[in-house]
């Protein structure tokens, strides 16, 4: 068995009488493209927070890249990247000032910065769109972009919030593509999102359901063992139950 | 006609339900009275004063004996030059000072006519004002008291100086500067939000889809304001009237036409915002910098006009709250009628007109 | 009976003229319930805009139940239901208050058209005086079509209803479409989702303000050109890199757990198997695979 990056176990967040995540436990896998999913309301959210060090937990016991959520979060915030589809770029800044600014974020030093940059805007083949401003480039583009820039520390795990709504079958394979190269070269990615169809692609899924995870497998075996043909029933099976959130 | 009312009660609930909306309409006006007002409620008492007296008679002693019986004022020296009075206005020792001529009482008996010079320190025209209305009532009195006996009325004439802020701009006029601020922050301001809030949320597409005239829209989200600025109109008189026993002087009917009149004024004014722009940040913060700082500048209310530069005077003339605090001051304060008033009125009817004009050309019944 | 007739509309924006809309004809008959597939900014909106009388286009003409949607803008706003992508509720007003004004604006009220959004309004009325603002996403979504409904439209616009809103009401949503539908109403939807493409009777796939194809669901799967395969193996970064080096491709790229595969001439499953192993990928699985709507749209990008 592989290193595991992330590792929670009973992890509880309660606000007052109402308890937003319910002792989950899971872990992940170092290069693991892990597929967060719920409904809304579930608490993906609230729990997400607390892996990224942002929110203490109530309860139960947490690792991120071998650091403690309770004590570590600072160590933690170093080793993880973050990219939501809400926010991830300064639109009214270029590219590599985006890219500059991110970076010097996370402390890399000038050299780095310039090294890393350059090799990033090659892979995405942006070179010629250095200069330009971010809010002018297509979703697509900036979605990439994003997600490039979330990594360009290299850290541990990168955190993707609804990545990839509202683009094209191409472009979202290119997105894909390179999500699938980052996990090979060990990145862990850990993606939230209510499409299911995107579901299918990571290596294996779990559901929250009421601030539970009420199951956790690969796409295919979980498709195996609610005897249904697609992700998106197996969740609509599973979240029809749920009580919250309306 | 039911469409139109279903539209406006849902603008009055909107209002109603927005906790910091109802806090501006509401809160602003009685606070900004309050402010205002406790500066011009300050009561002046015992203000060192001087007397110079190149006349030294009996009408200038009797005069000295009133002022110095006053609670007002406290009689510090009496100086023989006026050299030494200039230095003791710029140390702040005193506040005011008085003159009276050689040949006071004689000048008073022969002519009938007398002059005394009252000198008064500006810098603070609150307090300058209030010294030297004393004073002059002071002199009146004396005045009165020797008409009684004569057959050929006496008048003596207090020249009254005010130094380092001759147009005295102040505190008396606060509340007609108040009445077009709050105005022009309500009605401006929050019509120009609440319809671009219906573009900013997606809404205003829907109503555009409906069977509603567009131009209803725009007319229904201005009533609300209109009644609600009524409010704070009397709002605002209450307090002035009952708090700061500031009388209105002139016709309350006159008052609230005119004040109906600026409103509108200002309602086409948002309209017109509302109609140019697309979030609800560039409305705020045209309506701020765009109207409500002029109204601080150039409605006089604040910097007397007089003094500015030709071209900024030229702009202040485009500047709706100029009119209205003319018309009111005049109004409320100075209890002119409406002959006094018709030129300031036909200019700001003329401004309302042509800004409907544009706003009305400028509406666009579909999306861009 | 053609309800929707489009013809030749073209939108450009700005002074650069950037083109939103390119040319594009479509229509949709009487009762029928029509997608509009693509990406953001493929055009849909610009589309739904010019439709609801919301925009003029720059070239091109377009009529709804007969009325033009320039001239006759005042009619046609008084038959059609709209329902904007952005949820476009008055959060501060409860949901009956939202409901009835919208109602009176149309002149009409709740009683009056009950039957229609009775199934739907069922849902929300445990609700209904709780302010827009505090409901969940599903809820807000089922408003908003009561909202659009509360008239009784012949036209019902829809421009992205599901767009970030769960699976369950997602599902949901569809359902009640399909309920809508029965009662004669015209449904024009567009979504992101290539999924939805197969509930709907008849799709258009969109992309840069062009269409690039217009039939029913099944008959743009069935005219799919070429044979595809689906292929699964222990790690898929490694063997979409071998694919996409294999000599004989013709497409090949990730869907799901499996990656898709088309052959240029005739498919030779063994020699790709070969092809493979040699590569050093393990656990190999091929397999044909079922096209869906997203396989056609990436094949007529390509």
């Amino acid at each position: 068995m592989s290193k595991k990056v992330i590792s929670c176990k009973g992890l509880t967040k309660r606000f007052g009488d109402f308890t937003a995540v319910d002792s989950i436990t899971f872990d992940v896998d170092k290069g693991e493209i892990f597929g967060f999913l719920g409904a809304n309301g579930a608490g993906k959210t609230t729990a997400m927070r607390m892996l990224c060090g942002l929110s203490n937990p109530t309860s139960g016991e947490a690792t991120i890249a071998g650091f403690d959520v309770y004590k570590e979060t600072e160590k933690i915030k170093k080793s993880i990247g973050y990219m939501s589809q809400k926010f991830s770029l300064y639109d009214d800044l270029t590219v590599q000032e985006n890219i500059t600014f991110f970076a010097g974020i996370y402390g890399l030093s000038d050299k780095a910065i310039k090294e890393n940059s350059a090799a990033l805007l090659k892979q995405l083949g942006m070179e010629d769109q250095a200069n330009k401003r971010v809010g002018s480039l297509p979703l697509g583009w900036k979605q990439k972009l994003a997600f490039s820039t979330a990594i360009i520390h290299k850290p541990e795990i990168v955190f993707l919030d609804e990545p990839t709504g509202g683009v094209d079958p191409v472009t979202r394979r290119q997105f894909w593509d390179l999500i699938y190269e980052a996990s090979g070269n060990g990145i862990t990615i850990f993606v939230t999102t209510h499409y299911m169809d995107e579901a299918e692609y990571c290596n294996r899924v779990s559901i929250m359901v009421d601030g539970r995870v009420e199951a956790l497998d690969t796409p295919t075996n979980l498709k195996k063992q609610f005897g249904l043909a697609t992700m998106d029933e197996v969740f609509y099976h599973l979240a029809r139950e749920a009580k919250r959130g309306e | 006609m039911k469409q139109f009312l279903t539209f406006v009660k849902k603008e009055f609930l909107h209002v109603l339900r927005d906790k910091k909306t109802l806090f501006i309409l509401f809160g602003m006006p009685i606070v900004q009275i309050l402010i205002f007002g406790f500066a011009l409620t300050n009561e002046v008492k015992n203000s060192n004063i001087v007397v110079v007296d190149y006349a030294k008679d009996i009408a200038s002693q009797e005069i000295i004996s009133k002022i110095d019986a006053s609670r007002y004022f406290e009689i510090t020296k009496s100086l023989a030059g006026s050299a030494t009075l200039e230095a003791a206005f710029k140390t702040g020792e005193i506040k005011m000072a008085i003159v009276f001529p050689e040949g006071f009482n004689n000048q008073l008996l022969h002519e009938n006519k007398a002059q005394i010079q009252v000198i008064a320190d500006a810098s603070d025209p609150n307090t300058a004002t209030t010294l030297t209305n004393y004073v002059s009532s002071i002199i009146n009195d004396y005045q009165a008291q020797l008409n009684e006996t004569n057959p050929v009325p006496y008048q003596i004439k207090p020249e009254v100086k005010m130094l380092y802020n001759p147009q005295l701009k102040g505190a008396p006029n606060f509340v007609p500067g108040v009445m077009a601020l709050i105005l022009m922050l309500v009605c401006v301001m929050m019509t120009a939000i609440s319809i671009v809030k219906e573009k900013e949320m997606g809404t205003m597409e829907i109503l555009l889809v409906s069977p509603f005239k567009p131009i209803m829209i725009i007319l229904s989200k201005a009533v609300p304001y209109l009644l609600l600025s009524m409010v704070n109109v009397i709002t605002i008189l209450l307090l002035s009237v009952f708090v700061l026993d500031l009388p209105i002087a002139g016709s309350i009917l006159l008052l609230f036409a005119e004040s109906t009149l600026f409103i509108i004024t200002c309602l086409t004014l948002g309209i017109f915002i509302s109609i140019k722009t697309d979030s609800m940040q560039t409305a705020m913060l045209i309506s701020l910098l765009g109207m409500l700082l002029p109204t601080l500048l150039f409605s006089g209310f604040m910097f007397p006009i007089e003094n500015m530069p030709l071209p900024l005077q030229w702009f202040s003339n485009i500047v709706p709250s100029k009119w209205y605090y003319i018309i009111v001051k005049n109004v409320m304060i100075k209890g002119l009628g409406f002959s006094y008033v018709w030129k300031e009125t036909l200019i700001l009817f003329g401004i309302t007109i042509f800004l409907l004009i544009i706003s009305l050309r400028s509406f666009k019944i579909r999306l861009a | 009976m053609e309800s929707v007739v489009v013809k030749n509309i073209t939108k450009t924006y700005g002074k650069e003229k950037k083109i939103a809309v390119d040319d594009v004809s479509f229509s949709v008959n009487k009762g029928e319930l029509f997608g509009l597939i693509g990406p953001d900014g493929a055009g849909k909106t610009s589309i739904f805009r010019v439709l609801t009388t919301l925009l003029l286009a720059d070239r091109g003409s377009a009529s709804i139940d007969g009325l033009d949607v320039v001239t006759d803008f005042k009619s046609i706003r008084n038959t059609i239901g709209y329902m904007p992508g952005r949820f476009s509720l008055y959060q501060d007003l409860t949901v009956e208050e939202n409901l009835s004004f919208f109602a009176t604006l149309f002149g009409t009220t709740i009683q009056e058209n009950y039957d229609l959004i009775k199934d739907i309004y069922i849902q929300i009325e445990p609700f209904k005086t709780r302010r827009a603002g505090k409901l969940s996403g599903g809820m807000k979504q089922k408003l908003a079509l009561c909202c659009a409904l509360i008239h009784k439209p012949n036209v019902l616009f829809l421009d992205e209803p599901t767009t970030g809103v769960d699976p369950v009401s997602r599902k949901e949503f569809w359902e009640m479409l399909k309920k809508l539908k029965e009662q004669d109403i015209t449904i024009i939807v567009s979504t992101p989702y290539m999924d939805e493409a197969n509930l709907c009777d008849r799709i258009a796939l969109i992309q840069e303000g062009k269409i690039l194809s217009i039939d029913s669901p099944k008959n743009i799967i069935d005219n799919y050109p070429d044979v595809l395969f689906a292929i699964k193996a222990d790690k898929m970064y490694p063997l979409l890199q071998a694919l996409s080096v294999y000599p004989k491709r013709l497409a090949s790229y990730a869907f799901g757990e499996f990656a898709h595969f088309s052959f240029q001439g005739k498919p030779n499953q063994p020699d790709l198997l070969q092809f493979l192993e040699n590569k050093g990928i393990k656990n190999i699985e091929i397999k044909e695979a079922a096209v869906t709507i997203e396989d056609s749209f990436i094949k007529l990008l390509s």
